[in-house]
């Protein structure tokens, strides 16, 4: 049985195209500090720092965590570095829980973090070998078939994507942090935007972010202030192409489902779990994770977004930060899911916050939809 | 009428009476500086920027005679500003005319030197105007010395601070195919397709591999496929790329028949919007005297005309 383990700080930057005023060394600076501020505590406090991020091509920065261990206080500590693709932000929450659950350390400080701004993200996933001829352009270029696939198995009508797509940024407007912000967004909006790889349209694809985001993680006797108790916490991977793998409804992303609800004891998710911060970094994702999460029946999912369950003022929110649709430093974007889960059952989500809510999911996944990482936190000690 | 003369249509009247006029004092007037304005200019030759203070302890750059808020004479005291400052307001010349400090576009700007109580206007050479922002770091290019006159032109214009700097960076590879795949591109070669069937797990894996993704296993046994299979799903990709023919192109899921996973193929011979899930298609290969070891050998999968299959 793991040791009890808590987010007792939580740190963000505001998310936005271009941080012209810092390095990386700063940005993840800003992110953490902001953590230990909320945490009352310093750099010193920390026992080891476990850093994530996504492909160096992205920065074409080689091996990041070396160069950033002055700026996060990690001279003469562990530092480490997690790399899972899209996954990564949840992984490297994971990884440094893991270090406080096996009682390794006290307190641990998780930093994730992207400057895309630096090059082009869809350049450095479209870089094409010789030999093969993947025709791959891009994330968009990866996922648009399987969304078809997702519209032609559930009969989902055309317009659930661009329901997402505004939901989620209505509730970006109530984050400060959130990168793109759009007064006045609404299905006629999205719809007037281009697609870009049908099924998928421009404003049904996140952005391209510049940000960090940073938690500080402590073992029980450590914990003060508004903790957010960690409840469980999986992984799991898959292979990209394997005879029979379900890319709509991958196997990864059940069997990690269900063993971080079976390690905080829930069997219904809709009702044991009061919001949602899930990875949709393209709309459609919403529905498609709303069954692989078991939050509805197969080919049932778009149903609860049409009806607006997972809107601010649904039964289970999904996103109320804005999620990923509305900001996405990559190697970041999924420690942000796992903090603002933290965030909303400590009850500091602000504007955004979830009345009430007590127990909250965080999602990522990555790659091909072959990388998982989920926990779930909640404000009651397990 | 000589033909280089352009007819005017009125070319009798005087009101149509047009001529070049240039007042010009010859070499150009004399600017007395007073000792305030000459101190600033003087400094300015020696590659400094200075401010003068007035009364109430404002740093007044470039100097005045007279201190705007109350007449009273400037203080005596020099204070060096600069030489960098920040962008307060701006505006964009994006075609310089005669005459202008630059000759390419540049931005005119309001810049408070560090120290100053008061903005300057000067030239910023930004490049472009996305550059530009209030609150933008900027640092004075000065002329070469020997060509420093004591004008304001010594500063020859503002140039951003450092912000970002180029990072080329380039790996280069050498890379070969691999045991398997090499084995594969010999079959594309001769116009099949070489799969592999996994023994333990029964799946058949094309491109041929030589392990199993399910189980591990090695894959010994080589299947030949034929180049037909359906089309399970697709994206159609309204982005340019320089292996499509043309935009927008269809990028497919295709299940060669006998094989047990999908390869991404560039479909083509159909508009895309007739493109479905489930149809049948068959490799368009190159003629077989153009034929390499490269997967450019397969121009396109195309329909075949068959039924759609049932998914």
């Amino acid at each position: 049985m793991a040791n009890r383990c808590a987010v007792i700080g939580v740190g963000q930057t505001k998310y936005q195209t271009k941080r012209r005023d810092v390095s990386i060394a700063g940005l993840v600076r800003e992110a953490a500090l902001r953590a230990l501020e909320d945490a009352e505590l310093t750099f010193t406090d920390i026992d080891a720092i476990v850093i994530g991020k996504a492909p160096d091509l992205f920065e074409g920065v080689m091996m990041p965590e070396v160069y950033l261990a002055d700026a996060l206080g990690g001279a003469g500590k562990p530092v480490t570095r997690v790399h899972t693709a899209g996954s990564v932000g949840g992984s490297t929450a994971l990884v440094g829980a893991s270090l406080v659950q096996g009682g390794v350390h006290d307190r641990v400080l998780v930093v994730a973090f992207e400057k895309q701004s630096e090059s082009n993200a869809t350049w450095a996933l479209s870089t094409h070998l010789p030999f093969t001829a993947s025709l791959v352009v891009g994330a968009g270029g990866y996922f648009a078939p399987h969304i078809r696939e997702y519209m032609r198995r559930s009969g989902a009508p055309g317009h659930i994507g661009t329901l997402v797509a505004v939901k989620d940024r209505l509730n970006a407007l109530k984050n400060p942090y959130a990168h793109l912000r759009i007064p006045g967004i609404d299905r006629a909006m999205v719809e007037s935007t281009p697609m870009l790889w049908e099924p998928i349209r421009y404003l049904e694809t996140c952005p391209s972010s510049d940000g960090a985001c940073a938690m500080v993680l402590a073992a029980e006797h450590k914990v003060t202030g508004t903790p957010a108790w960690i409840h469980g916490g999986a992984m799991r991977s898959e292979p990209i192409f394997r005879a029979g793998r379900d890319t709509v409804n991958p196997q990864g992303g059940k069997d990690c489902a269900a063993d971080v609800y079976r390690q905080a004891g829930i069997s219904d998710p809709r009702r044991e779990i009061d919001v949602a911060e899930v990875y949709v970094p393209f709309s459609w994702y919403e529905p498609m994770w709303l069954e692989n999460l078991g939050f509805a029946g197969e080919g049932e999912g778009w149903k609860l977004t049409e009806a607006g369950a997972t809107a601010l003022s649904g039964d289970i929110p999904w996103n109320a930060s804005g999620g990923v649709l509305s900001s996405n430093p990559i190697g970041a974007s999924g420690l942000i899911r796992f903090a603002e889960a933290a965030l909303q059952v400590r009850g500091r989500a602000g504007e955004h916050q979830v009345e009430g809510a007590r127990r909250a999911l965080g999602h990522a996944y990555g790659g091909g939809a072959q990388f998982f990482a989920m926990w779930i936190v909640g404000s009651d000690r397990p | 009428m000589p033909s280089d003369h352009p007819p005017a249509p009125e070319e009798s009247s005087a009101e149509s009476l047009v001529a070049e006029h240039v007042l010009e004092f010859p070499g150009g007037y004399t600017r007395t500086t007073g000792p305030v304005i000459g101190r600033f200019l003087t400094e300015l030759r020696e590659g400094r920027i200075v401010g003068v203070r007035t009364a109430a302890g404002r740093v007044l750059v470039p100097p005045l005679e007279y201190d705007p808020e109350t007449g009273d004479p400037v203080t005596g005291e020099y204070v060096q500003v600069g030489p960098a400052g920040t962008v307060r307001s701006w505006a964009w010349v994006g075609t310089p005319r005669k005459g202008h400090p630059l000759d390419r576009p540049f931005a005119w700007a309001l810049i408070e030197l560090d120290g100053a109580g008061t903005a300057l206007v000067h030239a910023v050479d930004a490049g472009t105007v996305k550059a530009m922002r209030p609150g933008l770091r900027v640092r004075p290019r000065f002329r070469p010395e020997a060509e420093r006159a004591g004008h304001i032109t010594d500063i020859a214009c503002f140039v951003p601070e450092v912000s970002t700097m180029a990072a080329p960076i380039r790996t280069e590879y050498r890379v070969r195919p691999g045991r398997s795949l090499a084995r594969f591109l010999e079959g594309v070669r001769d116009g099949v397709f070489l799969g592999g069937r996994c023994a333990h797990c029964d799946k058949v894996y094309v491109p041929y591999r030589t392990t199993c993704p399910e189980c591990g296993s090695t894959i010994g046994e080589e299947v030949e496929l034929p180049d037909t299979g359906t089309v399970t799903t697709f994206a159609i990709n309204n982005l340019p790329d320089p292996r499509a023919p043309q935009v927008p192109f269809v990028s497919a899921y295709v299940v060669l028949d006998g094989a047990d996973v999908p390869m991404i193929v560039l479909l083509g011979d159909v508009p895309a919007r007739d493109v479905r899930q489930g149809m049948r298609v068959r490799a368009v290969w190159v003629p077989p005297e153009e034929r390499t070891l490269s997967m450019g050998n397969i121009r396109w999968f195309a329909p075949t005309g068959e039924p759609d299959v049932r998914l």
